[in-house]
């Protein structure tokens, strides 16, 4: 696992129902592009989070593949739609195949 | 012959560019952090600021996208940074198995803390800025390795610190023991230094609202330090922001935490007595 690691999330507390959302998650990671090297010239393995979902009560919100060539921390900003309360949940995907999740609910 | 006509023509050039333009941003715009701590960027100048009648946070000249980064703490990557130091400052370190929070509690507990700095410590007889007093509480109280200066660990912590003071006036002394410090910052912010013969004052004080090439000048203040730049992508330390003006100027600089740029460090920071602490913030 990559050191440093910790996913961050904001939404709305409530929502009436069928308002649309802005969710924002940022997820601080160095993004190792696998470029780079270090101090003694060996290569510095490549860990990047290579994938990032959403889902609210099990379906399928959001879900994005990234590539090596976006800087650290990434930051997404999408809108949802939100029929029902329930919970938000977010996956984010790391190369070593860590799995870092977060979770916030939403009331109606 | 050739060399020196080219350098009359630059120097010409940049004459002709600090001409006033458009402003970029809504100058009548405020600051107001996430929702609730309304901050000063616009302040009557200080008593001991005899060429300025009004002084304003750095945040006023950036254009509408980077000031509304600072808004909301969720947006501020600075925060990033803030926050790596509030997990220092609870994490042990050094011989004496202490962290910051064994002797302060709460980094909450520190707010104020910040807008003071630099500050005159009577016991060791020196002027400190808030780095130094970090490292001294390292080495004397934790046991552990002083922190590089203006860099990584410690920037973080004075981004830390500087968070939790959001929102209080910048009051440092410079009457007492701290004086002749503050004449020696004087002296240096007006002195014209390399070979463009810049002196801090000709562009923030006599040309701050016009622009230099495609850099909108503010009035050079320090309050939103450590600021996160867009163009390095992270926290920037004031007395590196010194030496990087120094140095675009042409001439050899001071080093970070040079008596120099202690002096100066306290110079500027009087300068805006009575703006809002606001690090750590962006800027471009």
């Amino acid at each position: 696992m990559a050191s440093g690691v910790k996913p961050r999330v904001k939404v709305p507390k409530s929502a009436s129902a069928g308002e649309v959302i802005t969710i924002k998650t940022l997820i601080s990671h160095t993004m190792e592009s696998g470029q780079r090297k270090d101090s003694d010239g060996n290569i510095i393995p490549r860990s990047i989070i290579n994938r990032f979902t959403c889902d609210f009560n099990g379906q399928n919100v959001i879900d994005i593949t990234l590539e090596p060539a976006i800087s650290t921390n990434p930051y997404f900003e999408f809108e949802a739609k939100v029929p029902e309360a329930g919970e938000f949940k977010f996956t984010w995907y790391d190369d070593d195949g860590s799995v870092y999740e977060d979770a916030k609910s939403i009331s109606v | 012959m050739k060399n020196s006509r080219t350098m009359i023509s630059a120097v010409a050039a940049a004459a002709l560019c600090v001409v006033a333009m458009p402003a970029a941003a809504d100058e009548n715009a405020n600051l107001v952090l996430n929702g609730e701590i309304e901050m000063t960027v616009r302040a009557p100048a200080p008593a001991h600021l005899e060429n300025l009648s009004e002084i304003f946070s750095g945040w006023v000249f950036r254009s509408d996208e980077t000031q509304a980064m600072q808004l909301d703490d969720f947006d501020n990557p600075a925060m990033i940074f803030a926050e790596e130091g509030m997990d220092n400052w609870a994490e042990v370190d050094g011989s004496e198995g202490k962290s910051c929070a064994s002797c302060h509690g709460d980094i909450e507990s520190m707010a104020g803390v910040k807008a003071v700095y630099p500050k005159w410590n009577e016991e060791a007889g020196e002027l400190r800025t808030i780095q130094m007093q970090v490292n001294d509480c390292r080495e004397n109280q934790m046991g552990a390795e002083p922190w590089k200066v203006d860099a990584g660990d410690a920037l973080n912590m004075e981004a830390a610190l500087a968070a939790v003071s959001r929102g209080m006036p910048v009051n440092v002394a410079i009457d007492g023991p701290a004086a002749p410090y503050w004449e020696q910052g004087k002296e240096i912010y007006y002195t014209r230094f390399g070979q463009l013969e810049l002196a801090c004052s000709n562009c923030h004080e006599d040309n701050y609202d016009n622009y230099i090439r495609a850099d909108h000048l503010s009035q050079g203040q320090i309050n939103g330090f450590p600021a996160y730049r867009l163009k390095n992508a992270k926290l920037n330390g004031v007395q590196g922001r010194f030496k990087g003006c120094v140095r675009d100027s042409i001439a050899e600089t001071f080093s970070p935490n040079s008596p120099e740029f202690i002096a100066l460090e306290l110079y500027v920071a009087s300068r805006g007595n009575g703006l809002s602490v606001e690090g750590p913030s962006v800027r471009n």
